[in-house]
């Protein structure tokens, strides 16, 4: 188990080391990052004095390790625009992003695994397949979609919702809805083939052999077994799904989290603020995917009690 | 498969479907022709701009002016005509895109699963490091380094999915150089390019058209999501997710400029997701008859 935990995070710490040296690179691809904001009319020295104000003096390879040295002390630059750390920046974020990830994953857990486990018990007649085709549904439709017909209807039509915003907790509603429509989706069709999976097995014929009422049977043998599994698809799958429905659903209601930033820094081409978000992001998702990892091999015996 | 005629595979085909999927296969076919034929049945250049006919509604609400079936945008402009245009861009963009992908990925993927080693250590690493950072992050980062053109966004849409590609390549090409006629032809004195060519690549045809159908449909919701954000290819072209995009300004007082846009992505997405469903279906029964 320690050998699995350690080779896990040692992949870890190799992704994130790659993800930050690609996205260095990246943004010296085109040369200097700073062209597009030192204007015209600044003579020799203010540009000189520029370039060494946003460390992007000397040759690219002083640069990177500048760059990597910074990332472990925790220094990730400055803002072209506002001229302030980008942590700081990225920091003021997190809090409203985090608020909107966690509401709609508790709609999605709410709505997708009750859904998924009734398509996997009534996936026979007309229940299961209704329940399918929603998913279907959710799965095809772009978010930004959904959230542009909410926006017609629900604020523009009817004046019932805010568009612009995290004000009020009726803020909420609209840009939950819109991230959570693909992740409902695809966590329902992962919990109905988990569930269809422990349907399938022979602790469930016990289980109902022995006389258990049936909705003990499907919760407390199903569900729990099944669980396991959905946990883990939520951890690997969803989490990099709701990073991307993040981002969008931000931009399309000015939400002031990292999402929106993001969007807005690869418009004005700020690019330390790119750089500190896109990384900072993905560095969420790995850890994310790495612990998920862990807990999983850990709720396995198989792995758990392996040697070596 | 190869002994029956193509004419009566496709009937078979369409035999064996259901009514969704018949419609989503009629659908499909009919986005396509209106792509490819958009400059034969668009009404007007979508281009031409008309200050007097400005944000007029479609045909059925007052203010209609005769022709523009959709009703006109800020400048003028035909909807319908710039939705056929967008169509024909989106569709064409998440072609070409997902050409490349099946490129990059299947190329890669039958690389690592007839070398192994320290290729497929490569390639495999690559291909986790892509599933994991979503994608989303890395396509902002790259339209922004590139500046907004159509080849820096055929680019991104190209390894947007390479590396499902890569993976279901690598593993068929490992499950079928385990049977025993790749032995043979090996015996028998065939290079590793010919057993790739001539033995591996007709056997892994059918997870690859799967494969391919599936991720346009995301394909086209990338683009469409990129062009949405203002990332896209920029104006006056427009691809629907940018008719979307700009047209989101205009909401309360011209809500056909969104509509008719949305709808037609949620008309190409739909259907191809149940053909992509359908051949996933069938390419499962036939493995699982095996």
């Amino acid at each position: 188990m320690t050998v699995y935990i350690l080779r896990t995070l040692l992949k870890m710490v190799l992704t994130l080391f790659v993800i930050i040296t690609l996205v260095f690179f990246a943004t010296r691809l085109t040369g200097s990052p700073l062209e597009t904001f030192l204007g015209e009319g600044l003579t020799a020295e203010d540009r000189a004095l520029l370039i060494e104000y946003f460390g992007l003096n000397g040759s690219i390879w002083e640069q990177y390790l500048r760059y990597l040295r910074g990332v472990v002390e925790g220094n990730f630059g400055l803002s072209f625009l506002e001229r302030r750390p980008v942590a700081e920046i990225v920091a003021e974020r997190v809090w409203p992003s985090l608020q909107l990830l966690l509401a709609s994953l508790a709609l999605t857990l709410c709505v997708a695994i009750p859904l998924g486990v009734l398509a996997a018990i009534y996936r026979a007649n007309w229940i299961g397949s209704a329940i399918m085709a929603l998913a279907f549904v959710g799965y095809a439709v772009p978010n930004f979609v959904i959230a542009i017909f909410m926006v017609l209807i629900l604020a523009f039509s009817w004046n019932l919702l805010p568009v612009v915003g995290n004000a009020t907790w009726a803020h909420f509603i609209m840009p939950t809805l819109a991230m959570s429509g693909v992740l409902i989706a695809a966590l329902t069709r992962f919990t109905r083939n988990a569930m269809l999976d422990v349907l399938g097995q022979d602790f469930m014929r016990t289980a109902r052999a022995k006389g258990l009422p049936e909705t003990v049977v499907i919760l407390k043998h199903g569900l729990r077994n099944a669980g396991v599994t959905v946990l883990s698809v939520l951890g690997l799958q969803i989490a990099g799904m709701a990073a991307a429905g993040n981002v969008v659903v931000e931009a399309i209601f000015s939400w002031p989290g990292i999402g929106e930033l993001l969007v807005s820094a690869a418009i004005t081409r700020d690019y330390p603020v790119l750089q500190f978000g896109v990384i900072s992001v993905a560095m969420a998702v790995v850890v994310v995917n790495a612990l998920t990892d862990i807990a999983y091999a850990y709720a396995d015996p198989r792995i758990r009690l392996a040697r070596g | 498969m190869s002994h029956i005629p193509r004419r009566a595979y496709l009937a078979t085909l369409w035999s064996e479907a259901n009514w969704i999927q018949r419609i989503a296969a009629i659908l499909g076919i009919a986005l396509l022709l209106a792509a490819i034929l958009a400059p034969l049945i668009a009404p007007f250049d979508p281009l031409k701009q008309s200050l007097i006919s400005r944000l007029r509604p479609p045909v059925g609400f007052d203010r209609y002016k005769d022709g523009f079936l959709l009703g006109t945008d800020e400048l003028g402009r035909d909807v319908l005509s710039r939705t056929l245009y967008g169509l024909r861009l989106t569709l064409g963009l998440a072609m070409v895109g997902a050409c490349i992908g099946l490129l990059i990925g299947g190329t890669l993927g039958l690389v690592a699963g007839l070398r192994r080693g320290w290729t497929e250590d490569v390639v495999m690493g690559a291909v986790d490091i892509q599933i994991a950072v979503p994608f989303t992050l890395i396509a902002l980062l790259i339209l922004s380094i590139f500046g907004s053109s159509l080849t820096v966004m055929i680019c991104v849409l190209g390894i947007a999915g390479w590396e499902q590609y890569a993976r279901i390549v690598r593993a068929e090409v490992r499950k079928i150089t385990e049977l025993p006629f790749i032995e043979a032809a090996r015996a028998s004195g065939a290079g590793p390019r010919y057993i790739a060519l001539t033995h591996v690549l007709p056997n892994i045809v059918s997870p690859l058209v799967v494969q391919f159908t599936l991720s346009l449909s995301n394909i086209v919701i990338l683009e469409s999501t990129l062009s949405f954000l203002g990332l896209g290819v920029q104006p006056p072209t427009a691809t629907l997710g940018s008719m979307v995009g700009y047209g989101r300004d205009y909401m309360p007082n011209a809500p056909w400029m969104v509509t008719a846009p949305a709808i037609a992505i949620i008309l190409l997405t739909f259907s191809v997701q149940i053909l992509g469903d359908w051949l996933r279906d069938r390419a499962d029964v036939r493995l699982r008859a095996r």
